[in-house]
């Protein structure tokens, strides 16, 4: 086939509805949303002093945090679908939800003697957090990957570890109320960790599933 | 132009792609003389990037220059195709503007490796593509010779468009 023949097939081939990528990751972010929410409720549910939890600083710390990792890293996800498009400044937001960690565990460490520290970092369910956020990320990392496929990324194995990111992001506040442990130590820790968990399988996922 | 033909302009359309084929070839054929490719392959490489331009229009947003966009959806397909020819340095193409002013004919001689590619979609999915492309024709003459409705045609276009994109996308692995 000639390429003045492509062409003509390609003109001849008109698209009638327009795909909007930032729809369909909304709308995809949504669908996942109501699945972690519903895995949640057969699975978990809240924790039994939820109403004492509420009323500390540190329970939502948890909850912004998760918020504050999720909003950049799905903005990300959406702007590395384009070919075209750079991180540029949004790359910096990245860096809010790490200062936030961070400066509740310096408060955390300030505020607890030091014999605290360690039971604080292990916690009471470290391994069940590190396995529940993956799993209430899978809806969301799956609702995106499924949107991106309408995109166009460069990077395809990173475009998919960002949408891990904010599938974890997501994971990680239906989790939150959940979780028994509110200490920073134990957030900084062991949250990260299911988040990396959820990037690699969201390279892979991206490498396999969002190259064009 | 982008902007009327995503609005279904049909000429508009064809005229950017045309316009577009000449920059890509261009820049094509610069970075193939650059890896030391030869020119055999460039107008697969083009073509990898009409269709690729063509699926994935609605990723540009009309805000943002066309150009950028364009060279960056070029890049990544010629990248792709010299590294398939294990090309392992593949060094990275300049302005992407100034080969919007040294476009490059098409050459007759180069056969494509899309004549393989059609080979593999489907008989009825060869059979529009190449009524329209090869012989042609409008959706609406192929529509009555195939007994099918206009709506079918399009879909079952679009369809071979897409099979096609994914039968390149596997001859890379």
């Amino acid at each position: 086939m000639k390429t003045s023949e492509l062409i003509a097939a390609l003109s001849a081939d008109p698209v009638p509805e327009p795909i909007r990528l930032g729809r369909r990751v909304a709308l995809a972010l949504a669908i996942g949303f109501v699945g972690s929410v519903a895995l949640y409720c057969l699975m978990l549910g809240p924790r039994p002093d939820i109403a004492a939890g509420a009323e500390t600083m540190r329970f939502w710390m948890k909850c912004v945090d998760s918020i504050a990792f999720a909003l950049p890293t799905l903005l990300l996800t959406l702007r590395l679908s384009r070919p075209d498009a750079k991180p540029g400044a949004l790359a910096l937001w990245l860096l809010a939800p790490l200062l936030l960690l961070a400066a509740g565990v310096v408060a955390e460490l300030a505020l607890t003697p030091q014999s605290a520290w360690m039971s604080r970092l292990m916690g009471a369910n470290a391994v069940h957090c590190t396995i529940t956020i993956p799993m209430l990320a899978a809806p969301v990392l799956a609702a995106l990957i499924v949107a991106l496929r309408a995109g166009a990324p460069l990077h395809p194995a990173l475009t998919g570890a960002m949408a891990g990111a904010a599938a974890a992001g997501v994971g990680a506040l239906v989790y939150a109320s959940s979780c028994p442990d509110d200490s920073p130590l134990f957030v900084a820790t062991w949250y990260p960790l299911a988040t990396l968990i959820c990037m690699g399988i969201g390279a892979l996922a991206g490498r396999r599933l969002l190259v064009w | 132009m982008m902007k009327a033909s995503i609005a279904g302009d049909e000429g508009a359309y064809r005229r950017l792609l045309e316009d577009i084929t000449r920059s890509v070839r261009a820049m094509a054929r610069g970075a193939f003389a650059r890896a030391g490719a030869g020119d055999a392959d460039v107008e697969d490489a083009v073509q990898e990037t009409l269709l690729a331009i063509h699926l994935k229009r609605h990723t540009w947003d009309p805000e943002q220059k066309l150009a950028p966009w364009v060279y960056a959806i070029a890049r990544h397909k010629v990248v792709d195709a010299l590294r398939r020819r294990g090309r392992r340095r593949v060094e990275p193409i300049e302005n992407f503007e100034e080969f919007l002013a040294a476009p490059e004919a098409e050459d007759p001689h180069a056969l494509s490796d899309a004549r393989k590619l059609l080979e593999a979609l489907a008989p009825r999915q060869r059979d529009i593509v190449s009524s329209i492309s090869l012989d042609g024709q409008s959706i609406a003459a192929t529509a009555k010779r195939l007994s099918m409705s206009e709506v079918a045609v399009r879909v079952a276009l679009h369809r071979a468009l897409k099979s096609l994109s994914a039968a390149w996308r596997r001859s890379v692995e």
